[in-house]
């Protein structure tokens, strides 16, 4: 059967199937992006216009909020101000943070380096699926051992409730340890095979190899995994605030009850009224909360963009 | 081929199923059948017990009952957004809230009493010490004649309806120190239970022996003492509609408040029942005895 030129033409220059499918492929994962990115934009846009509105609506000085010791904002002070200093909150979350990533580094970067230079085989069958476990435990489980586990114990050694930063960085410690883990292993990983070689060859033991070859080159990845690891930790509410107590005061000692941004988030949000200053100034703290996991983000980028020059 | 006909099927199947449930679920609410019941986690058990005996009698009827908080309650209710608005404060008490045009329906009175851990050897304080207890002025226990031991503090949340009537009533209006903060009963008597030390204030229902309710000024923390006021630490719990309620909500309301569930919920769930009491309260902390009961 033969084809008239007429027909021949049409059928080139119609779209193939596969061509459809590309088209409909590129309009799918588009709109899947368009909407992700409005969802971003949305929520940052609400919690800063809710934020903001402390600032704007409430006039409180912007100074005053992140300064003041004082977190009482149904209560005015001296000067007829409410009572909205967050310090104490943002110095509970940052000291939680950084404690909890200086006890997990250690821990996570020696699992990492067993489970990639000292034995890969047994690291690869026990820990890698241990540590993956630990990551689908949820908060509120890691809270409620906390809780029942670790206060108890704080309590019987140094005294007072138990409550406080230590537990905190107690439970938050564990909480991520996997994540700083399984990135330090990926850092590691990434180390090109022949540095090691290399190095061997040069008559370096193991460890000398370890600790002078792998360790350097893989500095940014485990940079990024402790980076990494505070994010999480300053975002994390639920098992934070079952064990730190939630008093907005400064601390003092890390076995007095402290509070975190999260933490008075999570207590404060159901008791009080939407567009009140109370609730304000919760959004607000949600906006600081926003703020610093974007400069997590930024540090994290940062670092990348370090280790990929050298 | 088959395999992927069958998936696509499969799923076709199970988007007209929940199309179906959405449409049944539409035309029950749109029926007028259901309404929302959303505030204090504190009345919550009670709407949520009352809500199902209610639609087990009245099939069709569908009674949503959520927690979220005081605060939420007032202000959902406040919009309109819901149909109930659960509190332990009145209207008038919160922030933000501008009482008028909600109706207040008294469902439930709760009374509230310190309760400190059992190692602290306090039973019994006066206003004036339970004051200086809680805003920081005594640190230790033997201060007011207990065992030698820090007092912690452990606080409701900031704008919890427990704590703001705690303050009204048990410590004289002052604010309490800020101190650890919990945001539910169960975990304050958890923690009271094993810090020596410990002092919090629950309502009646949470109270077991494990820890110790303390005695003010030589009033027992009882149900007795409330209905009379000699006790004075306790509170009304209120259900808000925006105006007068219409239809189930009316219907609803009337149930909760009917003797049948004042006489056997309320007192189960460990509430007293407005009815019982020989006095009543308004907005300002102004008691007047009701008449014809007095004891």
């Amino acid at each position: 059967m033969t084809k008239s030129p007429e027909q021949l033409e049409q059928e080139l220059k119609r779209r193939s199937k596969a061509a459809k499918l590309e088209i409909w492929g590129r309009v799918v994962s588009f709109s899947a992006l368009i909407l992700i990115v409005a969802v971003v934009v949305a929520i940052i846009g609400f919690v800063a216009s809710k934020g903001l509105a402390t600032f704007t609506t409430n006039h409180v000085n912007l100074w005053d909020f992140l300064s003041g010791k004082n977190w009482n904002p149904s209560l005015t002070d001296a000067h007829g101000k409410p009572e909205v200093g967050a310090l104490s909150m943002i110095v509970g979350s940052f000291l939680i943070t950084v404690l909890s990533a200086i006890v997990a580094t250690p821990f996570a970067i020696g699992t990492a380096v067993f489970m990639n230079e000292i034995s890969p085989n047994r690291g690869a069958k026990i820990l890698q699926p241990v540590t993956e476990l630990l990551v689908g435990i949820p908060s509120v489980v890691y809270g409620f051992i906390g809780l029942s586990v670790v206060v108890p114990f704080t309590r019987s050694v140094f005294g007072g409730s138990g409550f406080g930063i230590l537990s905190g960085t107690c439970v938050l410690f564990v909480m991520i340890l996997p994540t700083v883990t399984s990135m330090s292993a990926d850092a590691l990983r990434a180390v090109p095979r022949y540095y090691r070689e290399a190095s061997l060859a040069l008559g370096a033991t193991q460890w000398q190899t370890i600790y002078k070859v792998v360790l350097r080159a893989a500095t940014p990845g485990l940079m990024t995994a402790v980076v990494f690891g505070m994010a999480r930790a300053f975002g994390e509410a639920l098992a934070v605030q079952m064990v730190i107590g939630n008093a907005a005061l400064m601390p003092h000692s890390l076995v007095d009850p402290a509070a975190t941004l999260t933490s008075v988030l999570t207590t404060g949000i159901g008791n009080t009224v939407m567009g009140s200053l109370q609730n304000n100034a919760l959004w607000s703290l949600a906006l600081v909360l926003l703020l610093m996991s974007l400069v997590f983000n930024l540090i994290i980028r940062l670092i990348g963009r370090k280790g990929r020059l050298q | 081929m088959t395999k992927r006909r069958w998936l696509q099927g499969l799923l076709l199947m199970i988007l007209v199923a929940l199309g179906i449930f959405a449409y049944q679920t539409r035309q029950a609410s749109q029926a007028g059948g259901s309404i929302t019941a959303v505030g204090s986690t504190a009345l919550q058990p009670l709407v949520e017990a009352a809500g199902e005996q209610y639609t087990a009698d009245h099939l069709g009827t569908f009674i949503n009952v959520q927690g979220g908080g005081t605060g939420t309650g007032l202000s959902q209710i406040q919009e309109g957004a819901v149909q109930i608005g659960d509190s332990d404060l009145f209207a008038a008490e919160q922030k933000g809230i501008r009482a008028k045009g909600l109706v207040d329906h008294r469902v439930a009175v709760v009374g509230i009493t310190p309760i400190v851990n059992r190692k602290n050897g306090i039973t019994r304080l006066t206003t004036k010490q339970l004051t200086a207890v809680f805003t920081g002025q005594v640190t230790n226990w033997k201060q007011v004649g207990g065992k030698d031991l820090p007092i912690v503090l452990i606080n409701r949340a900031q704008g919890s309806g427990t704590r703001a009537t705690f303050e009204q009533f048990g410590i004289a209006g002052h604010q309490a120190k800020t101190a650890q903060e919990q945001d539910s009963s169960g975990m304050v008597r958890q923690i009271v239970q094993t810090t020596p030390g410990a002092i919090s204030y629950v309502a009646f229902s949470y109270v077991t022996k494990a820890v110790q309710a303390v005695s003010l000024n030589g009033v027992a923390p009882t149900e007795d003492n409330v209905v009379t006021n000699r006790w004075k630490i306790w509170s009304y719990e209120h259900l808000y509609t925006k105006g007068q309620p219409t239809g189930l909500t009316k219907d609803f309301i009337a149930y909760v408040q009917s003797p049948t569930i004042q006489k056997t919920l309320v007192r189960q769930l460990g509430y007293l029942s407005p009815s019982q009491m020989h006095v009543t309260r308004d907005v300002n902390g102004q008691v007047t005895p009701i008449g014809g009961t007095h004891s």
